[in-house]
């Protein structure tokens, strides 16, 4: 035989699927949420979400060359997804040099610091919203009208978001019935007609993107699922108490980040739980805090203080919930 | 709904190419190669000398000790050398050589294809032979049957299952073997079932073989206690622990093993030769291989003696394309890489398949994302990602309480990984380092 034979220990086939497919399948999941929030929000989505981006792989490459010395890996995707995310959790009107401080901080704090893709206990898309939640309070927090100034940028028209509305109208002891006549009925709360972060708005458009999700299996239904139905189940037990103070849990489902959160935040595959059952312990927590936090809270919305609590509880999770091991207790007589 | 077992499991391509090839007999090598080291446990004791006559069917060398196996001379002619020689494992081991001259079988093996379903020996006599004919575990593992029909005191048989699975993707020589022996196969489960005193046999075939599942059917109707199982697709059914969790949904427990639960498994091909052995005096000295890849001009099943180099079996498919990588022998999911094509096929071969060079390298590692799909497949309910780094950082106490030692290296874990990590090769290594601690402190 002239030529060499490769010898290499055992299986030797493996997948199709890589960590760059499974993060240019999460882009492109989000890309009817991206289209929506364009429609809505116009040139200001499209500005955020390509500034984000673009800071995100700029300084991810930058700190793996200059500063930890390493491979440069850029193109595995997950610097491209973490920007996306990040522009979502932004309000389409915030100025520029505050997306890239987020970008800086969620890059560089959030994901590099902890030893780059993989390494990271939170999510850090999430980590550099937070951040400039806390840092830029007032930007942070004026959310632009849909359609209304779809061609301004930051000196767009703004209003509050739906929850903000209600969180200010029980704060000042007016009826849930009567608040909720000003505020979009639910078909276009389904579709995203709302003030909000860039891309959470339209339920639609994310549910369109689960399912690719399920489809292309990047991610399983049970976080998702886990946070939604404890949320519904939360706030449709405060509901069924006393309607007047309380919400639907249909409206608090429809607004805010819960499907954002549950569907692209939770489920991120590095800052969630190993198991199934640790899934679902997760989704609950993140379920029980969202709702805590939105209705005994300060914060009109708690979705991503959630997530970040409970991606610190995954650890633990993952060593007190393990698979179930084969012939572990079976006795057979 | 068809069974299957519950935890994990895979789905590669089946890539079955040979399913409709009937099996042909092998010419006879110039040179056969026959290593005393073809089972699991200890090499048999060569007992002939260089420069004598052999038979085909005669012994050679002597199972040595409770665990080990005979093994006969698989051709006629003249043992030119007793050598150490490379085999499937990659390791030197003793062999004997002989120059192959005709085809003289000893007198007392039957030489014909009549199917022979009359038991006359006693369950004592059938053991006693099956230990003579130096039958071992064809689907692989290679275990001395006569040490798994012994069973220990104090445990109690009630069924037999019956390994037509054959779920490593490519590899159709169970199925070939299924269909065109059918019948013989049913009597070695007969008897089977009066050495070991067992009234209940169950056959289970994966469904992608509805012909062996539909005749195997038909077959068992004129015999009692024998039901076929057609199981739904899904890599590693074929391992014992698996198949007897997807049948009799009985787990056979960690460290224990299929007789805890009242079970003995055999592969169908190891049913045949036990037939072979009884019916027809003859010993394990040849078995059907599957010769495949998409690359191979002609894959088929082959009836081959052992000690035939591999390089005869790649001629007869059609010769070794130029573009070959990889020599497997066994499947693409277990099977060992070969250094070259001169290695003997043995008693555990259940296989050749080669693999263009333009699959034979693996893809770059990138970091573990903790996508979780290691664990989601892991048969054994491990987790594959904690493994490997506790393997790589040689914490070895706590590989033990992770329970490393269960692993059966099916190798599902590093076929699913995103990553390409190499999870299967640490956790080989951290199982050999657990494995000497644990047999240190005996």
């Amino acid at each position: 035989m002239s030529n060499l034979l490769t010898v290499s220990p055992s299986p030797h086939v493996g997948t199709t699927q890589s960590v760059n497919k499974l993060m240019y399948g999460v882009v492109l999941s989000l890309v009817p949420a991206f289209l929506v929030s364009v429609y809505f929000f116009g040139a200001g989505a499209l500005i955020v979400t390509l500034i984000s981006i673009a800071s995100c792989v700029v300084f991810e490459s930058a700190i793996q060359r200059f500063i930890l010395k390493s491979e440069v890996r850029i193109s595995d995707g997950s610097a491209i997804v973490t920007g996306l995310l990040l522009a979502f959790n932004l309000p389409s009107n915030i100025p520029w040099w505050m997306i890239v401080i987020g970008a800086l901080f969620a890059i560089g704090v959030g994901k590099m610091t902890y030893g780059g893709l993989g390494n990271n206990p939170f999510n850090p898309a999430l980590v550099g919203r937070v951040f400039l939640l806390i840092s830029f309070p007032v930007q942070m927090t004026s959310w632009p009208l849909p359609m209304v100034s779809r061609l301004q940028y930051t000196d767009a028209t703004t209003g509050a978001t739906p929850l903000g509305v209600l969180k200010e109208a029980v704060r000042n002891g007016e009826t849930v019935t009567e608040v909720m006549k000003q505020l979009p009925d639910h078909m276009q709360l389904f579709l995203g007609q709302m003030g909000g972060s860039l891309g959470e708005v339209s339920a639609a458009a994310l549910l369109l993107g689960f399912l690719w999700l399920l489809y292309k299996k990047i991610i399983t239904w049970h976080i998702p699922v886990f946070i939604v139905t404890t949320v519904f189940v939360f706030t449709g037990i405060l509901w069924m108490i006393d309607p007047s103070k309380n919400a639907s849990p249909a409206f608090h489902i429809l607004t805010g980040g819960v499907l954002l959160g549950a569907i692209y935040m939770a489920t991120d595959l590095v800052t969630s739980p190993m198991t199934i059952p640790g899934m679902i312990l997760f989704a609950i927590g993140i379920g029980v805090i969202t709702v805590v936090i939105r209705v005994f809270g300060a914060y009109p919305e708690g979705v991503s203080f959630a997530i970040l609590i409970m991606n610190a509880f995954v650890p633990l999770i993952n060593k007190y919930l393990k698979p179930s091991r084969f012939g572990k207790e079976v006795k057979y007589v | 709904m068809l069974k299957t077992f519950t935890r994990g499991g895979i789905h590669p391509p089946e890539e079955k190419l040979s399913a409709h090839t009937s099996i042909q007999s092998l010419p006879l090598p110039a040179i056969a190669i026959i290593p005393v080291a073809q089972h699991l446990g200890a090499p048999a004791k060569i007992e002939i000398n260089k420069g004598d006559v052999v038979k085909t069917g005669q012994l050679i060398a002597r199972g040595d000790g409770f665990v080990s196996a005979n093994v006969h001379a698989s051709v006629s002619g003249k043992v030119v050398k007793i050598e150490d020689v490379t085999d499937v494992s990659g390791y030197r081991k003793p062999a004997v050589i002989i120059e192959v001259s005709g085809d003289d079988w000893l007198e007392s093996i039957i030489r014909n294809e009549y199917l022979d379903s009359e038991i006359k020996l006693t369950g004592e006599e059938i053991l006693a032979r099956i230990t003579e004919s130096g039958i071992v575990g064809l689907g692989g593992a290679t275990f001395p049957s006569q040490v798994k029909m012994t069973i220990p005191r104090g445990k109690k048989v009630d069924c037999l299952v019956i390994n037509g699975v054959e779920c490593e993707p490519y590899l159709t020589a169970d199925h070939r073997l299924m269909i065109e022996k059918g019948a013989e196969i049913l009597v070695g489960i007969e008897l089977l079932k009066r050495a070991m005193n067992v009234n209940v046999a169950h056959i289970g075939i994966e469904n992608n073989k509805p012909d062996a599942i539909r005749l195997m059917h038909n077959l068992v109707m004129s015999h009692k206690g024998i039901e076929v199982h057609a199981l739904k697709i899904k890599y590693p059914q074929g391992a014992e622990k698996q198949l007897i969790k997807a049948i009799l949904n009985r787990e056979v427990p960690s460290g224990g093993l299929p007789v805890d639960v009242g079970v003995v498994a055999f592969n169908v091909g190891t049913v045949f030769a036990i037939y072979e052995a009884i019916q027809k005096n003859k010993p394990l000295f040849e078995r059907i291989v599957t010769v495949t890849g998409k690359s191979l001009r002609q894959p088929a099943n082959y009836k081959v003696r052992i000690g035939t180099p591999v390089s005869l079996l790649i001629q007869c498919a059609g010769g070794l394309p130029d573009n070959t990588g990889k020599i497997i022998c066994g499947g693409p999911m277990m099977g060992k890489t070969l250094i070259n094509a001169d290695v003997p096929i043995v008693k555990g071969s259940s296989g050749i398949l080669i693999i263009p060079s333009g699959e034979s390298n693996r893809k770059p590692v990138q970091p573990c994302v903790r996508c979780a799909k290691c664990v989601s497949v892991c048969p054994m309910g491990l987790e594959p990602y904690l493994l490997m780094p506790l393997s790589e950082q040689k914490i070895y106490d706590r590989l033990e309480t992770e329970h490393v030692m269960d692993c059966m290296e099916c190798g599902s874990c590093s076929y699913i990984c995103p990553a390409n990590r190499p999870l299967l090769d640490f956790i080989r290594l951290g199982k050999l380092q657990v494995g000497k601690i644990i047999r240190s402190r005996k």
